[in-house]
């Protein structure tokens, strides 16, 4: 095992122990990266050179010396943030993400930004305008998405961590499909300054990490209130690795049977009701309980979703920044061309239904409607919060699939059945993994919790992966070559 | 045939708040910076930037509010209006669609037939947009420049109801409320600065006629004048589509100054839809009732008050006090000098007269008039003394005006002391009936004109520094007396 | 059901061209969309408020303080196009 294999908490123990140096450390990943980033394809961009720069200095703070991948998505002063779009190719942000900010304060050391679905919008990172991402574990496979790149980073060991963001399921689901741990904190607990909104109503950062230790240490760094965020929350800031305790004793978890009916791969089901029954035996009361609004969660979510985002969308015109079509007789035909060639596909259906539900003949029938169905979904699950701690479902129907295999918009968006409830709800859930497939493909397992639960999810999480122990298992990429 | 018609206007007033820093950023809102100078990654609408709400603009939309006899609604809500344009960076504008800060007010003006309430629909708060340079013209120009310092800038929209008879009515109202801003100090209402701007809603019914006719909606009005020209223009011109039988389409027009008219910019089937819908970036506001007595508190006496007062603490004429408290730091200045001197009818005379005059001969805000108004009391004092002449206070008034000294001072430096001594002043009463005979017989013959004549004549030898008083006394006296 | 015509005033509502056969396709996507989202309404929501905010804030201020703006030259970095200080763009009518 190198060290670009081993988690951050590892990492931390042996530069504070002084057995290895922070170059050695910087060497190791862009190696990894040498090696394999022509078969995943996890970054965008790689700033190994800004990295080697960075390491000069006496690096300070809790995540000292540590090599971690950013979601290109999320703004970085004077490196190019693309959203993995051609829209923004080239633009280069003067401000840092309070994120980032908050990353550099740590003392981390960033590795570059990682590919995603073009503006977060897809669960496969195939709709990037630059690459595809693939599956470490098997490259046939996409990593899922939107946060696919950050996922295989640190699955391929080509970052310790990465920062990705969530606002369908975009940090678990990739997680899950990569057999790591993601967690998607309470809406308003990670500052979204910085992050290029899809849906500013469910959109949030988090970590994806190799395990539940990594993801409470770099919540510690990256959450708090922020000013400049109007819908960061204002509490009493939390050490979450406090909440790292094997103990799962009296624990009330819920569930949902429509999950459960929704998997579409046994071998899910399977896995997830064994790591149910080992929580038992630990102490945990597990019952079952009912969701009926689930069935409704994706269609709330993308009339909601693409609403905010044909709005969120439109500052990309070729004015201020970004790309701007050559051809343009007046400025209507400018904003019309540039956008026409300057976004994906998939972003362009989203911005027409979501221009399509906005407006003033629907905007009552969909979007309205949709808000009180949130209302309902809300409802349901804070009414199963105040009879169970936890709710834990499987985090996807079914294992990573193919490249280029689902190529219908609706199919892939009724997949995020399994993940949105969260973001609709505002509460927190970590990924983590749970088992592996007849493939060899990862299978995740989903803990949510109520609102600013997020220690709550963190303990449960650390707990069950004590006791599923799944080891180090990592993908054997340069054997597979 | 001519029939009789009944205009309806409606008024859509957008004012900058005086703020210091922008609506959801720290930029400066001052004017006159050199273009994109107050830009920052959030009012360029770089992407991944958030607003934050300037607490200043919530507090002066419901002290506008306030003062407009608004209620201050205890929910409201920002929401994204959705339109493309160059000057618009997120292409979306932060405004209050249906949960506006303030509802249901009233402007009162004066009419001919008196007193007219105009009703407020709504005040909400937005965020200004660029502004744009064509190189050229808007329809000859290759190219356009954009300035974003303007963006963010906060606004308050007012919207009144339909109860706008006459362009006559519509200027009343726009004076009175641009007054009653300035007054509260929520913006500086600066039409050429662009602080203050209107837009207008009109159509014409039939007199009796219960439905309202189509409006058409004007812009680009860039004084109170050129929204009642436009106003005038606009509905003859309705008038003259309906009389022929034609039918008044609902769109937008734009005014023209130079050319003295409104322009079809667009119609009906190509206005936008804005898509609105809540802005997730903003959290809602609770206002609650300590803050509104808050601001209540704070809320500095309105013209209309303040005029009434000095009816009845200064026993003014109306007319008196509409003039003096036509802008509260004249008000304030008029209040200053008769805290010193108490004929208040005096100082009023002195402000309502030399004062203005010279402050529009000079082109001078009141905030820049040298003269303390303690000044223009002392001034009074020095005539009620008999130090100086009424006619002699007029220089000494100008004097004090322009350089801002004492009048004391001034009189002294220019020796302009009035000639309070008797027997010097017989000396010269003496000199004038030897050398104007005549006048002196008219005099005799009881023909008072004449003796005016005569004072005339001594104030003349002196200067005007004699005491008027005084002088008409002695004059009597020797011509009775020859 | 939307027919090829309204998602082109989609398409322009939203200031995007479309290709003839683009919009053909983005019909039918959008109406199987459509049709799948449709089924909201079987969801009695009578009497429920809609959900605006997902998490319950209210009345977030900043202070009316002024700060440095970005300097000019960072401002229009990455303008396409830029002249005399500012963002030039084509014509506006025509």
């Amino acid at each position: 095992m190198d060290l670009c294999d081993l988690s951050i908490h590892e990492l931390k123990a042996q530069l504070e122990k002084e057995e290895i140096t922070v170059e050695e450390v910087l060497d190791s990943f862009l190696q990894r990266i040498d090696a394999v980033e022509d078969k995943v394809k996890a970054y965008v961009t790689v700033t190994g050179t800004e990295a080697r720069e960075r390491i000069r200095a006496e690096l300070e703070g809790s995540l000292a010396g540590i090599p971690l991948a950013v979601k290109d998505n999320i703004s970085t002063e004077g490196i190019r943030t693309t959203c993995s779009s051609k829209m923004l190719e080239n633009y280069i942000p003067p401000y840092n993400a309070t994120v980032v900010d908050k990353l550099n304060e740590a003392g981390a050391v960033l590795l570059g930004k990682t590919n995603l679905d073009e503006f977060a919008m897809g669960g496969s990172s195939e709709s990037s305008y630059f690459h595809e991402t693939r599956n470490p574990w098997n490259l046939e496979y996409v990593p899922g998405g939107s946060s696919g790149g950050s996922a295989a980073a640190v699955a391929a060991g080509e970052a310790a961590a990465a920062l990705g963001t969530d606002t369908g399921g975009s940090i678990r689901q990739p997680a899950a499909f990569c057999g790591l741990v993601g967690l998607k904190p309470t809406y308003g607990t990670v500052s979204r300054y910085g992050l290029m909104a899809y849906a500013g109503s469910m959109d949030q950062i988090g970590p994806i990490t190799r395990d539940v230790e990594d993801a409470a240490l770099l919540l510690n760094v990256i959450s708090g209130y922020d000013p400049k965020d109007s819908t960061s929350v204002k509490r009493e800031e939390l050490d979450y690795t406090a909440f790292l305790q094997e103990d799962l004793a009296g624990m009330k978890v819920a569930l949902p049977r429509e999950y459960l009916d929704l998997v579409s791969n046994p071998e899910i089901k399977e896995s997830v009701l064994a790591a149910f029954k080992k929580m038992e035996a630990e102490g945990a009361k597990v019952e079952e309980v009912s969701l009926p609004h689930l069935k409704y969660a994706a269609a709330v979510y993308y009339i909601l979703a693409t609403g905010e985002a044909s709005s969120n969308m439109a500052c990309y015109d070729g004015v201020r920044y970004g790309f701007r079509s050559k051809e343009a007789a007046n400025v209507a035909e400018m904003f019309g061309n540039t956008r026409s060639e300057g976004f994906g596909e998939e972003v362009k259906r989203r911005i027409l239904f979501g221009t399509y539900v906005l407006s003033a003949n629907s905007y009552e029938a969909y979007y309205v409607k949709a808000q009180k169905v949130r209302t309902l979904l809300i409802k349901e699950f804070e009414d199963i919060f105040k009879n169970y701690d936890l709710i834990i479902t499987p985090t996807t129907g079914d294992t990573a699939f193919k490249v280029g295999t689902v190529t219908e918009p609706l199919e892939s968006y009724k997949m995020d059945t399994f993940t949105v409830p969260v973001n609709l709800t505002g509460i927190p859930a970590i990924s983590l993994p749970c088992g592996f497939s007849s493939k060899n493909l990862p299978i995740g397992i989903q803990i949510m919790g109520p609102q600013f639960g997020d220690g709550k999810i963190i303990q449960a999480a650390y707990s069950l992966e004590k006791i599923l122990k799944l080891g180090n298992k990592r993908p054997e990429l340069e054997v597979a070559q | 045939m001519s029939r009789e018609y009944e205009i309806v206007i409606g008024l859509e007033v957008h004012a900058q708040l005086a703020t210091e820093s922008k609506i959801f950023c720290n930029c400066s809102t001052q004017f006159g910076a050199e273009p994109n100078q107050h830009t920052c990654p959030i009012c360029l609408g770089l992407p991944g930037t958030l607003p934050v709400l300037n607490k200043k603009v919530v507090d002066y939309a419901i002290m506008a509010g306030l003062a407009l006899n608004c209620t201050i609604n205890g929910y409201s809500k920002f929401d994204r209006k959705n339109y493309f344009y160059p000057d618009l960076p997120k292409a979306y504008q932060i405004s209050q669609n249906d949960f506006p800060i303030c509802s249901d007010g009233f402007i009162e003006i004066d009419t001919e037939e008196g007193v007219k309430r105009i009703g407020i629909n709504r005040i909400h708060m937005e965020e200004d947009a660029g502004k744009l340079v064509h190189e050229g013209s808007i329809d000859q120009a290759t190219a356009s420049l954009v300035d974003y310092n303007r963006t963010g800038i906060p606004l308050i929209e007012i919207v009144s109801e339909p109860d706008i008879r006459t362009p006559a009515e519509a200027r009343a109202y726009l004076t009175q409320l641009k007054q009653i801003l300035e007054y509260i100090g929520v913006s500086d209402c600066n039409m050429e600065e662009g602080s203050l701007r209107c837009d207008a809603n009109v159509s014409i019914r039939p007199l009796g006629q219960k439905e309202f006719g189509t409006k058409t909606e004007l812009k680009n009005m860039n004084s109170f004048r050129a929204v009642e020209r436009a106003l005038e223009y606009e509905v003859e011109r309705q008038k003259k589509v309906l009389e022929e039988g034609g039918e008044v389409i609902q769109e937008t027009r734009t005014w023209d100054d130079s050319l003295n008219k409104t322009i079809s910019m667009r119609s009906k089937e190509e206005a936008a839809d804005y898509r609105y819908f809540p802005d997730p970036d903003l959290p809602p506001l609770q206002v609650d009732k300590e803050w509104v007595e808050r601001i209540l508190a704070s809320l500095p006496e309105l013209p209309r008050e303040k005029q009434e007062r000095f009816v009845r603490e200064y026993a003014l004429p109306e007319y008196d006090a509409g003039v003096l408290t036509d802008s509260r730091p004249l008000a304030d200045y008029f209040e200053a000098c008769v805290a010193e001197y108490s004929d208040a009818k005096a100082v009023s005379n002195w402000i309502m007269g030399d004062f203005l005059r010279l402050l529009r001969e000079e082109n001078l805000e009141i905030e820049e008039v040298k003269m303390a108004p303690a000044n223009l009391a002392r001034m009074l004092q020095l005539m009620d003394k008999g130090v100086i002449s009424s006619k002699i206070a007029k220089t000494v008034f100008e004097e004090m005006f322009k350089t801002g000294k004492d009048p004391e001072k001034i009189v002294e430096e220019k020796g302009l002391v009035q000639i309070s001594d008797a027997s010097q002043l017989e000396e010269i009463v003496l000199k004038v009936i030897e050398a104007n005979p005549s006048a002196v017989e008219d005099v005799k013959n009881g023909k008072d004109r004449a003796i005016g004549f005569l004072v005339g004549q001594v104030m003349k030898e002196t200067r005007g520094k004699a005491n008027p008083g005084m002088v008409n006394q002695i004059l009597k006296d020797k011509i009775n007396s020859l | 059901m939307l027919a090829r015509k309204d998602v082109e005033k989609l398409a322009n509502a939203a200031s995007i061209k479309l290709s003839e056969s683009e919009a053909g396709k983005f019909a039918g996507q959008i109406n199987e969309l459509l049709e799948y989202v449709e089924k909201i309404n079987e969801v009695d929501t009578e009497g429920v408020k809609p959900t605006l905010y997902p998490v319950s804030l209210e009345n977030v201020f900043r202070e009316d303080k002024v700060e440095p703006s970005l300097e000019r030259d960072r401002a229009l970095a990455n303008a396409p196009e830029e002249r005399d200080g500012q963002f030039r763009v084509p014509k506006i009518m025509g």
